[in-house]
C-alpha cells in the first residue's frame, strides 16, 4: 500500500465539534467517503443512523443509505455491497446484533472489509440498553478485528483506521468497533475532524483486487465445499488475523504523522505505570473511573495504574506480554460474563491469562467482572478492585484463581 | 484390512436412487456377521450428502472380530483400502466421481490387490472388463445378475437387489458372512418373509466370478485428475474462478452420473431449440446449421431432453455402457450421414428415417 505520509495538518485546517461517540462516527463515515452503509434501528447503535442521516439531509454527505426491514438483511446489504467494491459501513447492539449473526459470520469468511460498530448493550433478556461487552465478543473467534473506542475522538479516529486496515489486501478482513453504549455512543465531547485531504492521504480507495464482483472478472463467491477444501480456507483466514497486527502497526505509525494522535502504542493506553506495582487492565470507557481511582490512591502511596487494552482482535499477544510481566499483580475488569468458563472469570481475564501462561514472570491475575448492564463503576468499587489487586501481590499467583463479582447486591 | 481381523466394503451407487439400497446392504452385512459374533459398523461417506440425482456416493460396512479391532479399522473414517466393492449400478465401472472435487476414480481404486468388486449387472464380465480402466493389481470380479435397482429419496424398490448382494457377498467372504447367517438377517430384515433367504441363495448361486488380471481393462476413460490447492495457492476470500460464457467447468464434469445418455437424430430434428432451452446442464451446443448436438462431458443423463423434444425418436436415451468414450456426435454426422444413421439405428435400436420399418431389436429409447 502506498500512502502519502505528510507531516502534520496544521490546527487551522482541523476543526472541533461537541459530539457523541456516534456524531463522531458519522463524520468519519463522511471524511471515509462511504459508499453504502445499511442502518436498522437499535438501541444504542441508532444514534450513529440519527447523525449519518442528519448528514445526509444536510448536504454535507453523499451515500446510499439503505434501511433494511431487520439486521440480518442489514449486514447482507453490506456484505454484498462490498463485494462489488463499495466502501461500506454497518453497525448494531445487543441482540440486534445477534440477529445479524449468520451475515457476521460470513462476512468474515468471505473476507470481505465490512467495517461496523458494535453499540455494547446488555443482551435481552431482561431489556436493558447498558454497556456490556458480549455482543462484540461473541464474534471474537470468527474473524472479526474489535478495536474498543475509548473517547468519541477515539471513535472517530478508529473508524478511519478501521477502513485502512480492513481494506489492506494483506488483511481483507471486517473490523467492528467496540463503543461503550450511554458512556460512549451518548456522552458528548470535543472531537477534532480532521481535513478530507488528510483523510484521503490516510486512507487509499478501496481496492478489492482481483476478487472483485464485476461482469467482466468472473468468479464465483463462496460455493459449497467439502472437507478437502474447508481447512485451507480456514487457514487463510487464520494468516489474514496474523497479518493485522503488522497492517495495525503500519496504519498506527502512519496516523500518528498524519494527524498527530493515537499514543505510542496502537494496542496499548498506559496510565501511570512506570512505577506501578498493580494495575488494572480492561477496554472502553473503564478507564474514567479507574484514573480517578489511581490519582486518588496514588496520593495516599499505592503504586497502582492502568492498562487499556484497545485492540482485542487480532490479540496482540506480544505487546501485552511484555507490558504487563513488568507487574507484581494484575486485576483484569471484564464488562462481560462467560458463564461457567475456568474460573468463572470473564472473557478478558481468561485470554490474559492464557497469554501469560508460558511467561517467565508471571504476575498474579484477578478477574473481576464489573459495571454490567450499564452500571456505573463507582469509587468505592474501584477502590475494591485495587485492594483485592493489590492482596494477590501479597499472596502470589494462588490468589488469581477466583474472580470477583463487583458492586453486586448479595 | 485384509488380515484375519477385519473386513472392509464399500458400496458404490447412484445418489438418491440408490441411497436406501446402499443403506440396506451395508446394515445387512453388520447384521449378518454379528450372527457369527463380529461386531461392525455402517456408515455413509458423509461428503456425498447432500446427495445429488445419480452423482456416485459410497457407503461402508465395517465388520471386525472385536470392538478393539473395529476401531483400529475405523481409524480412518473413509477407509482408503477396502477388501471388496459393490457396485449397484454396472454404469458405474466407468469410473467414479463425486460432486466434491475428486476427478474421476477407477471404480476398482481402493480395492486392495487381490480383493473384489462385485457388479450388479445383466452383462457378461468381459463387457464389465472391458469398461473398467486398465488395472496395475489383479482383483476378482463377480456378476451379481439383475438390473440396476433405481428408487427415490424416500421409496424404496424392493426387488430383492440388497438380499441377492448379501448371497453374493456370503460367497466370497464366507469367513465373515457364512450363507446360513445371511439368510437369518435376510430373515430378519424381510420379517421372517422366506422369498428373502432364497434370493440370498440366488446371490450366492449365480454369482459368476472371474479373475482379473494386471493389466486388463481400457485405456479410453478420461484422466480426470487435480492437485489440490493449498492455502498459499488457493484465492483467497472463497473465490473460485467462474466460467466465462462458453466455457464448461474443467473441474467437475459429472458424466459419471450417467446410466444413459441421449443420442440425436440430426435427419429429424425440426431445430425447435427445446432441448437446448430445458437441459438443465446447459449441455447443448449449437451447430452451424441450428442443430443441437451434445456435449457428452458435460451431460448428466438425465433424460429431460428425449421427453420435451417434440418428434418421436428424435432424441434416444442409449445404455452408457454402449459407449466408450465422450466425443460429439455430430461431426460423424456431418461427415457421412449414412453411416451416422446405421450407427445412430445399431445403438439406439429405433429407425433413423421414421418412415422404415422398426429394426429387429429395440434396446431403448424415450417414448
Ligand atoms: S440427458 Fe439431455 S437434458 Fe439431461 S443433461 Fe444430458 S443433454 Fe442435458
Ligand atoms: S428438441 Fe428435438 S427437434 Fe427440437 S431442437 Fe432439440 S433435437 Fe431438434
Amino acid at each position: 500500500m502506498v500512502v502519502d505520509v505528510k507531516t502534520r495538518e496544521t490546527s487551522e485546517v482541523e476543526t472541533e465539534q461537541l459530539a457523541t461517540g456516534c456524531e463522531a462516527i458519522a463524520e468519519a463515515i463522511r471524511l471515509a467517503d462511504v459508499d453504502v452503509m445499511a442502518a436498522y434501528p437499535i438501541r444504542p447503535y441508532d444514534g450513529v443512523m440519527q447523525a449519518a442521516a442528519k448528514l445526509i439531509a444536510n448536504g454535507k454527505m453523499d451515500v446510499e443509505y439503505i434501511v433494511a426491514d431487520g439486521e440480518h438483511s442489514q449486514f447482507e446489504i453490506v456484505k454484498h455491497a462490498c463485494a462489488v467494491g463499495s466502501r461500506v459501513f454497518v453497525g448494531s447492539s445487543g441482540v440486534g446484533w445477534f440477529y445479524a449473526f449468520e451475515a457476521i459470520a460470513v462476512t468474515a469468511g468471505l473476507r470481505l472489509p465490512v467495517v461496523a460498530i458494535c453499540g455494547n448493550r446488555a443482551l435481552d433478556d431482561p431489556g436493558a440498553f447498558g454497556t456490556e461487552h458480549n455482543d462484540s465478543l461473541a464474534v471474537r473467534d470468527l474473524g472479526w478485528l474489535l478495536p474498543w473506542a475509548e473517547t468519541a475522538q477515539e471513535a472517530l479516529d478508529l473508524a478511519l483506521m478501521a477502513w485502512r486496515v480492513g481494506e489492506d489486501r494483506r488483511v481483507s478482513l471486517p473490523v467492528a468497533i467496540g463503543l461503550d453504549g450511554a458512556f460512549l455512543t451518548h456522552s458528548q465531547h470535543i472531537v477534532k475532524i480532521p481535513t478530507q485531504a488528510a483523510v484521503q492521504r490516510f486512507l487509499p480507495k478501496f481496492d478489492l483486487g482481483d476478487r472483485l464482483l464485476h461482469p467482466d472478472n468472473p468468479i464465483t463467491i463462496a460455493p459449497q465445499v467439502d472437507q478437502d477444501w474447508l481447512m485451507e480456507i480456514r487457514r487463510q483466514n487464520d494468516h489474514a488475523m496474523r497479518q493485522a497486527l503488522g497492517v495495525i502497526r503500519e496504519a498506527h505509525a502512519d496516523f500518528k504523522t498524519i494527524f498527530g494522535r493515537g499514543g505510542d502504542s496502537p494496542f496499548l493506553d498506559e496510565f501511570m505505570t512506570e512505577d506501578a506495582e498493580v494495575v488494572v487492565i480492561g477496554q472502553g470507557t473503564l478507564s474514567l473511573p479507574m484514573k480517578v481511582a489511581i490519582r486518588r490512591l496514588r496520593k495516599e502511596g499505592h503504586k497502582v495504574g492502568l492498562v487499556r487494552l484497545k485492540w482485542f482482535r487480532p490479540f496482540p499477544t506480544e505487546e501485552v506480554v511484555r507490558s504487563l510481566g513488568r507487574f507484581k499483580a494484575i486485576g483484569v475488569v471484564d464488562r462481560d460474563y462467560s458463564f461457567g468458563s475456568p474460573f468463572y472469570g470473564g472473557v478478558l481475564y481468561n485470554e490474559i491469562r492464557s497469554a501469560l501462561y508460558s511467561q517467565a514472570s508471571r504476575p498474579a491475575i484477578v478477574g473481576f467482572i464489573a459495571g454490567l448492564g450499564g452500571r456505573e463503576i463507582e469509587q468505592p468499587m474501584a477502590t475494591e478492585i485495587f485492594e483485592k489487586t493489590e492482596a494477590a501481590a501479597r499472596t502470589g499467583l494462588p490468589a488469581g484463581d477466583v474472580c470477583h463479582w463487583i458492586g453486586v447486591r448479595e | 484390512m485384509a488380515d484375519e481381523k477385519s473386513i472392509s466394503v464399500e458400496v458404490v451407487y447412484r445418489g438418491i436412487f440408490q441411497k436406501t439400497l446402499a443403506q440396506r446392504i451395508c446394515r445387512s452385512i453388520v447384521l449378518a456377521s454379528r450372527k457369527k459374533g463380529h461386531t461392525g459398523t455402517a456408515f455413509s461417506r458423509y461428503g456425498d450428502s447432500p446427495e445429488r440425482n445419480g452423482v456416485p456416493a459410497k457407503q461402508f460396512a465395517i465388520v471386525a472380530v472385536d470392538e478393539i479391532e473395529l476401531e483400529a479399522s475405523m481409524a480412518k473414517y473413509e477407509p482408503a483400502v477396502v477388501d471388496i466393492s459393490v457396485a449397484v449400478d454396472d454404469t458405474l465401472v466407468k469410473g467414479v466421481e463425486s460432486w466434491a472435487w475428486y476427478g474421476r476414480q477407477p471404480i476398482w481404486k481402493p480395492i486392495r490387490e487381490g480383493g473384489t468388486l462385485l457388479v450388479t449387472s445383466e452383462k457378461t464380465p468381459g463387457e464389465i472388463v472391458a469398461q473398467s480402466d486398465r488395472t496395475p493389481k489383479p482383483y476378482t470380479l463377480g456378476i451379481v445378475p439383475g438390473g440396476a435397482s433405481f428408487a427415490g429419496l424416500w421409496v424404496y424398490k424392493d426387488d430383492h437387489t440388497d438380499y441377492r448382494v448379501l448371497g453374493a457377498l456370503a460367497k466370497v467372504a464366507p469367513r465373515w458372512l457364512p450363507l446360513e447367517a445371511a439368510k437369518q438377517a435376510a430373515l430378519d430384515l424381510a420379517k421372517g418373509d422366506r422369498s428373502a433367504a432364497a434370493s440370498v441363495q440366488y446371490g450366492y448361486d449365480a454369482t459368476v466370478l472371474r479373475q482379473v488380471g494386471a493389466g486388463e481393462g481400457t485405456d479410453g476413460h478420461e484422466k480426470l485428475q487435480f492437485t489440490k490447492p493449498g492455502w498459499t495457492t488457493m484465492r483467497p476470500g472463497i473465490v473460485v474462478d467462474a466460467r466465462k460464457p462458453g466455457q464448461r467447468n474443467p473441474q467437475y464434469k459429472k458424466y459419471t452420473a450417467r446410466t444413459q445418455r441421449p443420442v440425436v437424430n440430426f435427419d429429424t430434428c425440426i431445430k425447435c431449440t427445446m432441448c437446448w432451452l430445458d437441459c438443465p446442464d446447459e449441455c447443448f451446443e449449437v451447430t452451424p446449421e441450428g442443430h443441437y448436438e451434445v456435449v457428452y462431458e458435460a451431460c448428466i443423463g438425465c433424460g429431460i431432453c428425449a421427453q420435451v423434444c417434440p418428434v418421436k425418436d428424435c432424441i434416444v436415451m442409449v445404455d452408457e455402457l454402449k459407449f466408450a468414450d465422450n466425443r460429439d456426435r455430430w461431426q460423424d454426422w456431418k461427415k457421412d450421414r449414412g453411416a451416422y444413421n446405421t450407427w445412430f439405428e445399431k445403438v439406439s435400436g429405433v429407425p433413423a428415417d421414421p418412415k422404415a420399418a422398426a429394426p429387429a431389436s429395440a434396446a431403448g429409447g424415450d417414448d
